[in-house]
């Protein structure tokens, strides 16, 4: 099909095995010229070959020609939309105005057909059709609409599809997690109930702006960590347990044997040789704390930091103990401004119990002492750079343990409080003076 | 084209407006044998690349189709996507947080029927639309930003250096031959929206050139003291500048602000805060690559990733340089890592110093660190070192 402007250059991205984003905007490009449902498209036909346009040409000149924000939104939300631009607005009319928006997903982004498809006509009527599953957050994203469709969306999105908008801007982003106890047998707590119950707890967070910068919660199941919470969220809730590691010996037995395969299969590319529990197990323990006793594995708990070496290694022997709950660590964010951070230990282990009161109360003191304290556009982990990991701990209630630190500090540089020091910080010169002449 | 009315009466904005609703409950979206074995699944394996089984307490198994997704996808797509979990999954389908599609069966028997329908599947320009592959101890799918086509900041592309990457990479992709999983990870600007700086390799875009200043309008569209305040090197001052006004042809006196182009590390955080500041450009843009870097806590900790090479061009539209480099890091590391080894554990295994000897990238200055306190911590404070080419005496490593 013959389009309005030329893509020599992203022509090429067709080729090569991978799935092509480019043969994908074609595709949508001649569905919506052909238009064979007779959609009343509410914005420009002709959009998704304004998009191959401009992005040909930001492939030709290696530029963006997309203009910086704008503020539009719905009716009573300060996120969920965020404006877009194009600054070439003559050459491709149908994206000049081409704003996305942010659909809060379903926790574990599992879909019914029906609900997506939905999702999908919706989209087609008011939007470019383009659209991201999933954002980096974890929202779907609708790519490109004009101003005067926001409300209209809004409005079948909440009225028809029971469905809200996400998070954007300076409030609670959209909370995501990973797909937990639905699929996983590593999950330490039902990673699911626990985003979708907070992420309707902070609705008036989440749609209106009122941090001094982003705030996002990520829930993983366990500390393999599939939702990379500890790198890229405020909140870092990660399931763990407490008690032994469950261990079934004749499974073991068969791991030696060479009856199941290593890791769930995950080597079967390539040959590793016989599977050896002392090197790729035993040894390979970061505590040091497995050994064989004749043909008994034999786990040492309370050395054990969790790692999940093992358990990954011999899935059908090694399973999490039944005691389990979840670690908050806190403060991870990228590189801007100050450096990129994890997230640090605050609360090693809590149980994951509705009404999720223990977890809403630290959440709750860690806001109050972030909107009172933290400056403009101040990441929660800068501010505990800021303010010290100590004020973390005042702030929130806790105590301080040696979990919370790699090692003690490497300078004596204490802030002692006042309260610390008999006889507090005031001392008399002239009582000094008696003692020691100038 | 008309406009087709919602309901919604911008008369009455209040009127019938429901707010604050959320999303749906994920409850509504399990297929049946997920929802029958919540919470009671005893194990999995890998059947073969993209193939899992999780087997149930309760005895059921589950047997999913994983296939590399595009991030960026069209309805069209999505409803082909639904025409496939139609026909062979109930109606049931999901995402993984790495823009994978899962397709799930409750038999065994299900399975080959889906692989060979998604195998068939192209797209017109020939490219596969739903590949089998991205578990276990290979290559899973390159998360990553909006790039070019949707975002104000981006430094390079998103789709497309993730299309070549991947295609590059394809045998890894749909085979379990290394020595770890292997995480790639890209974003198109410092902001990362995609987090990738704990990535076994990191794709990053990248300015190289100061902001412009754009003095006759900076005053209108910016507040001058918060875009000062953006720039964590201190590097912006407000400046009163005499202009020739572009509008008039007269000179006017304005209000601006003046870079310390020496301070500038090209962040774009000012640019964030005011539009006035742009600083893309053909030539400054380009892509910085990663490595080192994971989530997981297995073994050792979460690590950050490392500068390994400070920068490689946008040569639009496939990027050679990019994808070869990547390649060979790959390459080095499939040969020498110990089974179980992520990219960034085998690096400080031998030594970062043979790191750049194996696979062959060059070190330069830009790979020392000089950003505050923290980079003290990554000197060198031991005599502990491996000798590599080019640096055994005085008179070799004096610069030229």
């Amino acid at each position: 099909m013959a389009f309005k402007h030329e893509t020599p250059l992203l022509d090429q991205l067709e080729s090569g095995p991978w799935p092509s984003f480019v043969s994908d905007l074609k595709r949508q490009a001649t569905h919506r010229k052909e238009n064979p449902d007779n959609v009343e498209y509410q914005i420009d036909t002709d959009c998704v070959e304004d998009i191959l346009g401009v992005v040909e040409l930001s492939y030709k000149e290696r530029e963006v020609h997309w203009k910086h924000g704008g503020i539009v939104g719905v009716f009573g939300y300060g996120g969920g939309v965020i404006g877009r631009y194009c600054d070439q607005p003559e050459k491709f009319p149908g994206v000049a105005h081409f704003h996305t928006m942010r659909v809060n997903q379903p926790n574990g982004k599992y879909y019914t057909t029906e609900y997506l498809r939905k999702i999908c006509d919706l989209w087609d009527f008011r939007g470019s059709g383009m659209m991201n599953m999933h954002g980096s957050t974890g929202d779907i994203i609708f790519l490109g609409t004009r101003t005067e469709q926001l409300e209209e969306i809004f409005y079948e999105m909440t009225h028809k599809l029971d469905q809200d908008l996400g998070g954007s801007g300076s409030n609670l982003r959209t909370p995501s997690c990973c797909l937990g106890e639905s699929r996983c047998e590593w999950s330490c707590y039902n990673t699911q109930e626990l985003c979708y119950q907070l992420t309707h707890e902070y609705q008036d967070e989440l749609h209106r702006p009122a941090f001094p910068y982003k705030f996002k919660f990520k829930f993983d199941g366990c500390p393999n960590g599939c939702v990379a919470s500890i790198a890229r969220a405020d909140m870092s809730f990660i399931g763990t347990w407490r008690d032994n590691i469950r261990i079934d010996q004749e499974a073991v037995k068969a791991y030696i044997g060479g009856e199941f395969p290593p890791n769930g299969g995950a080597h079967a590319g390539r040959d590793w040789g016989p599977f050896d529990i002392q090197k790729e197990v035993i040894d390979r323990c970061p505590t040091q704390c497995m050994w064989m006793e004749g043909d008994q594995l034999k786990i040492n708990d309370k050395e054990c930091n969790r790692c999940m070496h093992c358990i990954n290694v011999m899935p059908r022997a090694l399973r999490p103990g039944e005691d389990k709950g979840l670690s908050i660590l806190v403060g991870a964010k990228a590189p801007i401004l100050d450096g990129a951070q994890m997230s640090s230990m605050l609360v090693p282990f809590m149980k994951v119990e509705e009404p999720y009161d223990d977890i809403k109360e630290v959440i709750e003191n860690i806001w109050d002492w972030w909107m009172e304290e933290g400056k403009n556009r101040e990441r929660l982990g800068e501010l505990i750079k800021r303010q010290g990991f100590q004020k973390l701990l005042d702030m929130t209630g806790l105590k301080a343990l040696a979990q919370h630190v790699q090692e003690p500090r490497h300078n004596p540089y204490i802030f002692w409080k006042e309260e610390e020091v008999p006889g507090g910080f005031s001392q008399d010169i002239t009582d000094f003076r008696k003692r020691h002449q100038r | 084209m008309a406009f087709v009315s919602s309901g919604y009466n911008p008369d009455k904005p209040m009127e019938d407006r429901i707010t604050d609703i959320g999303n749906h409950h994920y409850g509504e979206f399990l297929p049946p044998v997920i929802k029958n074995n919540f919470g009671k699944w005893q194990w999995h394996e890998i059947l073969e690349p993209g193939v899992l089984m999780h087997k149930s307490e309760t005895g059921d198994e589950v047997y999913t189709v994983r296939v590399g997704g595009m991030r960026l996808m069209s309805v069209e797509f999505a409803r082909e996507i639904c025409e496939i979990a139609d026909k062979h999954c109930d109606g049931y389908v999901r995402f993984t947080t790495r823009n994978n599609i899962e397709f799930m069966v409750d038999s065994k028997d299900k399975v080959e029927p889906l692989k060979q329908d998604l195998m068939s599947r192209k797209m017109e320009g020939g490219s596969y639309k739903f590949p089998i592959g991205g578990t276990g101890a290979g290559l899973t799918n390159i998360i990553h930003t909006q790039g070019w086509i949707h975002c104000h900041t981006p430094a390079t592309d998103a789709s497309g250096t993730v299309k070549v990457v991947m295609d590059e990479l394809f045998d890894e992709f749909q085979q379990m031959k290394l020595p770890a999983q292997l995480r790639i990870s890209m974003a198109c600007c410092l902001n990362m929206c995609g987090a990738v700086h704990c990535s076994d390799i990191a794709i990053l875009g990248y300015h190289r050139k100061p902001p412009m200043v754009d003095d006759e309008w900076l005053d209108n569209l910016c507040e001058i003291p918060l875009a000062i305040a953006a720039c964590p090197t201190a590097a912006i001052k407000p400046k009163k500048k005499e202009i020739v006004s572009e509008r008039t042809g007269e000179k006017k006196d304005v209000k601006s602000v003046e870079i310390n182009v020496d301070k500038c590390m090209y962040c774009g955080n000012c640019y964030t805060m005011c539009p006035s500041l742009p600083l893309t450009n053909a030539e400054g843009d380009g892509i910085v690559i990663m490595a080192g870097g994971k989530v997981s806590n297995r073994i050792s900790a979460p690590k950050f990733s490392k500068v390994v090479v400070a920068f490689i061009p946008n040569e639009t539209p496939r990027w050679p340089t990019l994808a070869k480099t990547i390649r060979q890091i790959v390459e080095a590391y499939e040969k020498n890592a110990h089974k179980y080894e992520r990219l960034g554990e085998w690096a400080e295994r031998i030594g970062w110093e043979k790191f750049f000897e194996v696979t062959g990238l060059e070190f330069s200055h830009h790979l020392i660190d000089d950003f505050r306190d923290p980079a003290y911590y990554t000197w060198r404070q031991t005599t502990n070192f491996k000798f590599t080419e080019g640096m055994n005496d005085y008179a070799a490593i004096k610069a030229e």
